[in-house]
This record gives C-alpha cells, structure tokens and sequence, in this order.
C-alpha cells in the first residue's frame, strides 16, 4: 500500500468552457519525486496553480496529506507545508537576497503584524538564511539586490526561499526553463539533493530532466492524463511519443492552445 | 548578560543597515538636516507657514507608506485628511476637547474610515485599487457637505487651538509650533519605524511579488488593509493638526483636489523614499505661498513641474539626489 500524500479526484478547469484540464486523476506518494509533464499547453501550469489554490477548480477535490484541501485559500495551503515555486522566477527584485530568504524563515513567527517593532528582531534568522544560500551556492550574494542576479541564480534563490520554509511538499514549476545546460545540471543536482525527507511535484517540459530525477511520471495532454508509471513505461508509450513527435495530430494538438 | 551585550555588539557591526533607529549613515545624516531644519527654522520663518509645511509633510509621509512601501495607490486619502480636519475641530469646538485629544480623535476617526473603504479597495489592485478609493472618498465628500456638524460650505470656523493637556495655551503660533513640531516628528518616525519592522518587511514583499507572498504563507489581503489604516490613521492626523493651525477645517479638505495634491508631493520629492515626501511638501506649500500672487497660474506651474517630474526626474528630488550619491535615503 502506497502512502499517498496528494491526491486529485476528477479535477476539473474550465475557461469559458475551455477545458484547459478535465477530470485529472493524479496521486502522489509520499517521499517520493512526481514528474508532471507533457507539450506545450498540455494543461501542466494550469494544474498546478490549482493544485496550489491559486486557481480554484471547476470540479473535482484535491487532498493533500489526509484533509481536503479543495476550499482551501493559497496562503493557507503555503502554511499546512505545501509550497510551490514560479515559472517566472519570482523572487522580490528589490530586496537583497538574504532578505528574500529571510521573509520565507520570518514565517515561523507567525503572521509579523508588529509594526512597532524593530528590523533587528529579524537578524536571529540571519544565520540560517546564510546556511540555505550557501546550499545553492549563493553565499557572495547574501547583501545583492535579488533582482541583480542572472538568470539561473534566481532560480536558485528561488528555491532556497521555498526550502526555508521546511516544506513537507515542494512543487516546482518548471525550474530548469530558460537555462543553460551547466544551470540545469546545477537545479537537478540541487533538486535532488533537498528532496530527502520530502515529496516533490516537479512540472516539466523537457523530458531528458524527468529522466534522472522522477519516481513517477504523470503525462499530460490537453488537459488529461495519458499515461503515468516510471520513466522507461512513459517514454515506451506510443501515446507519449507521438504527443511529443507530434506524429498524430490528434494527439499533438494541444500546442494550439498556447 | 554581558556575553549577551557583546554579541548584539557584533552582528550589528556585520550589518551595513544597523544604526541609529535603523536609519542608514546617510539617512541619519538627512535625519539630523532635517531636526535641525525643524528647530532653527521657526526663528527665522513665519512659523504658520512652517506649521502648514510639516502638516503636509505628515500626510506625504502616510500616503507614501502605502504607495512607496505597499505599492498601492490611493485616490481617495484627501477623505482621511480632511475628517481627520472635521473631527479634530468638532470635537475641540463643540465637545471642548484638549488639543492634543481632538488631534488623536482624528487620527482615529481616520483609522476607522480607513478600515472601511480599505476593505473595500483592497479587492481590486492597479487602477481599479485607486478608481474605489476615488469613489469611496468623494462619498465621504458629499457626507461632509451635507452633515449637520460640519457647516456645509462654510466649514468649521474659529476653532479654538485651546491648552495643551489643558495647562499650556497654544494661542501664541510660536507655541503651537513646536506641538506641530512634535506630531510630526513622531509621525515621520513612526512611518519609518513601520517601514523597517517585521511587519514593513512582509510589507515590501508584497509591493515587489505578491504571488510570491503568497505562496510563502502571507495573506496579502491583511498586510495591504493594516498598512492602509496605518496610512489613513496619520492622514487624519495630519489633517487635524491642520485644523487646529488654522482654526478652521473646509470642504477643501476633503475634496478630490487634495488626494491630488498628495500625489503629487510624493512624486515630486520622491517616491517610495524616506525624506522624499518630506521634501515634495515643502516644495509644494511654498509655491502655492510664495506663487500666490499669480492666481490661477498656481495650478499651471504646479502642472508644469508635475509634467517635468514625470519626464525628466522619475525619483523626484530626493530619489535623484539619493541616486546620485549612490545612498538611500
């Protein structure tokens, strides 16, 4: 019997009666790295802002450690140690990098409405948010504006923001996109390294990423699930291959909705 | 203890932002221009004309907190300002009430209104953020216009200054002064103070990613509507003080023109800065004293610098002048 951390029930979302995901059906187990991936407007991003309330669904109900989440706000989902990362990396430009980290550690004392008191107060987080940059490698970096950094660090800071909340479950969309083939060696490594002791929903585009890193795969097309088990049973699939070849085009499609 | 003692002594040293009140070298420095500014000032300047500045300048500094640290902007902070001005004269006039309890009166009647039309603007962002708040305070216009205490168009008169804490009388303007003096220094140290707290931090990031906010744990909703009854609470404030000053509290006040002027010494002193503010309303107050004589050209000279501030210098004065030697300030 597998330990299902997520779990999704005929999760629907529709767009003025576009189905941009209908009836998905995905568990995650515990511990373990999920890939979700699939073409271009195959409906990945769009399930996971559902998956992380930043949309609600038209149907369907998502569990995440044996509650359902399903009404559940964003904020609230964040707090029950369900983090997610952004496509676009999303860190806050004009603060420096340390203070990037430290907002995300600043959340284990609660919700910080003390205006009155001092900037200070934050300093007895400084040291662990210098151990998680130096984790990504990110230490010389601690006092620069995060919105200096190229491209690639960003994603790093990123995910070392989304590591100091101690999340019992990551989902990162897309963390290699837009990188360079050093960079996304950098990620998977990293990737790996901080998924002990936790679960990961990794959505990808890239195929050869899913390959090294993923448990299990969960293939999305045009908003359904085609096919799910580990790398070499999803990569063998003909179903899989002509949506990536793009051979059939009924398939294939789903580029069109982009 | 005295390890204790030592070790603050030591990650303060390793912090580049540590010092007086949290300000940065630079910002102590602008900080002692500007204390200095306010007490050698009254012995060579018309004190009421200074006290109308630092009036201004406190509501600045509140409408900056929530457009330069929240990244919300508000149409509609002349509602606050000018209750605030109706409630401290109300209440000083009718209920007779000691000067510095009518001021504090304002700052809470402010609040209170800010909790409301906070919680409703704060669903909408961008222009639709500013449009309700537009709306929500030429409502509060057309209240003042029609209530009974506030005399309709003719406003509170000859409000009485009275004593401060019933023993010290503020007829005498240099007296006032340093009153005004006072709520403004605590007010611009306060908005400081909120800025650079734990709070002013979760405050910054939801002005630079909200999502990002968000999906650390934060209900954005509840650090936008604090931040903006923090706002309305000084702008109230502000606008009591004033009233106390001149001894009368107007639908000018209160008009949509005045949410305006806001804006625009923010922008022109510089947005999202700490002196900015500050600089904007000095700048602005002593044109419209000194360019008086020229009538409605006020408004075009007023447009014309608005116009340039845009086009030439985006930080305004002290954004540029902070730019330039490479300091916040």
């Amino acid at each position: 019997m597998v330990d299902t951390i997520l779990e999704t029930e005929g999760l629907t979302k529709e767009f003025r009666g576009f189905a941009a995901v209908s009836d998905v059906r995905l568990q995650v187990a515990r511990g373990s790295i999920h890939g979700l991936i699939g073409p271009n407007g195959a409906g990945k991003t769009t399930c996971f802002n559902l998956l992380t309330k930043f949309l609600p669904p038209t149907r369907g109900s998502i569990r995440y450690d044996g509650r359902d989440i399903t009404g559940m706000k964003p904020a609230e989902v964040a707090r029950l140690g369900l983090v997610r990362s952004f496509q676009i990396s999303a860190v806050f430009p004009n603060l420096t990098v340390l203070e990037n980290v430290r907002l995300a550690l600043q959340r284990q004392r609660g919700g910080s409405f003390d205006f009155w008191r001092g900037e200070s107060l934050l300093r007895q987080y400084d040291d662990r948010a210098m151990q998680l940059l130096e984790d990504v490698g990110l230490t010389g970096y601690a006092r620069h504006a995060a919105g200096q950094l190229p491209y690639g660090r960003k994603r790093a800071l990123e995910i070392a923001t989304t590591l100091a909340l101690d999340p019992v479950m990551m989902l990162l969309d897309e963390p290699t996109a837009g990188m360079t083939h050093e960079d996304v060696d950098r990620i998977v490594t990293l990737v790996k390294r901080v998924a002990a002791g936790r679960t990961v929903l990794l959505v990808e585009h890239n195929l050869k990423v899913v390959e090294g890193l993923c448990d299990t795969i969960t293939v999305l097309t045009r908003g359904r699930v085609l096919a799910q088990g580990d790398y070499a049973t999803v990569s063998r699939n003909p179903e899989v291959q002509a949506a990536y070849l793009g051979t059939d085009p009924s398939i294939a499609g789903g580029t069109q909705h982009v | 203890m005295a390890d204790t003692t030592i070790d603050l002594g030591t990650t303060a040293a390793k912090h580049e932002e540590a010092g007086f009140l949290g300000f940065t070298r630079a910002q102590a420095l602008a900080f002692g221009v500007l204390v200095a500014f306010v007490f050698i000032s009254p012995f060579f300047l018309y004190p009421v004309f200074l006290m109308k500045i630092l009036c201004f300048a406190l509501f600045a500094c509140a409408f900056n907190l929530l457009i330069g640290y929240v990244g919300l902007l508000s149409f509609g902070h002349a509602a606050f300002f000018g209750m605030g001005g109706y409630i401290t004269a109300h209440t000083a006039k009718v209920w007779g009430l000691t000067p510095e309890l009518a001021i504090l009166a304002g700052g809470v009647v402010g609040s209170v209104l800010g909790l409301g039309i906070g919680w409703l603007a704060i669903r909408r962002s961008g222009i639709y953020f500013a449009m309700i708040t537009l709306a929500m305070a030429q409502m509060v216009y057309f209240f003042c216009l029609q209530a009974p205490f506030t005399g309709g168009e003719d406003g509170i008169q000859q409000v009485p200054r009275g004593s401060l804490f019933g023993m010290v009388p503020l007829d005498r303007d240099f007296t006032l002064y340093w009153v005004v003096a006072f709520v403004f220094l605590a007010g611009f140290l306060l908005v400081h103070r909120v800025v650079h707290s734990p709070f002013g931090q979760v405050m910054k990031a939801v002005r630079e990613n909200e999502p990002r906010a968000t999906s650390l744990g934060y209900r954005t909703d509840d650090y936008k509507l604090m931040a903006f009854v923090l706002s309305a609470a000084l702008s109230g404030v502000a606008g009591g003080t004033k009233a106390l000053v001149f001894g009368i509290a107007t639908l000018v006040d209160v008009n949509w023109t005045m949410s305006g002027e806001v804006v625009l010494m923010t922008l022109v002193g510089g947005l999202g800065t700490v002196f900015g503010p500050v600089v904007g309303a000095a700048v602005i107050v002593t044109m419209q004293n000194y360019l008086a004589e020229f009538g409605a050209w006020v408004t075009v000279i007023q447009g014309v610098i608005f116009v340039a501030c845009v086009l030439a210098f985006r930080r305004g004065v002290v954004g540029e002048i902070g730019n330039l030697l490479k300091v916040k300030l």
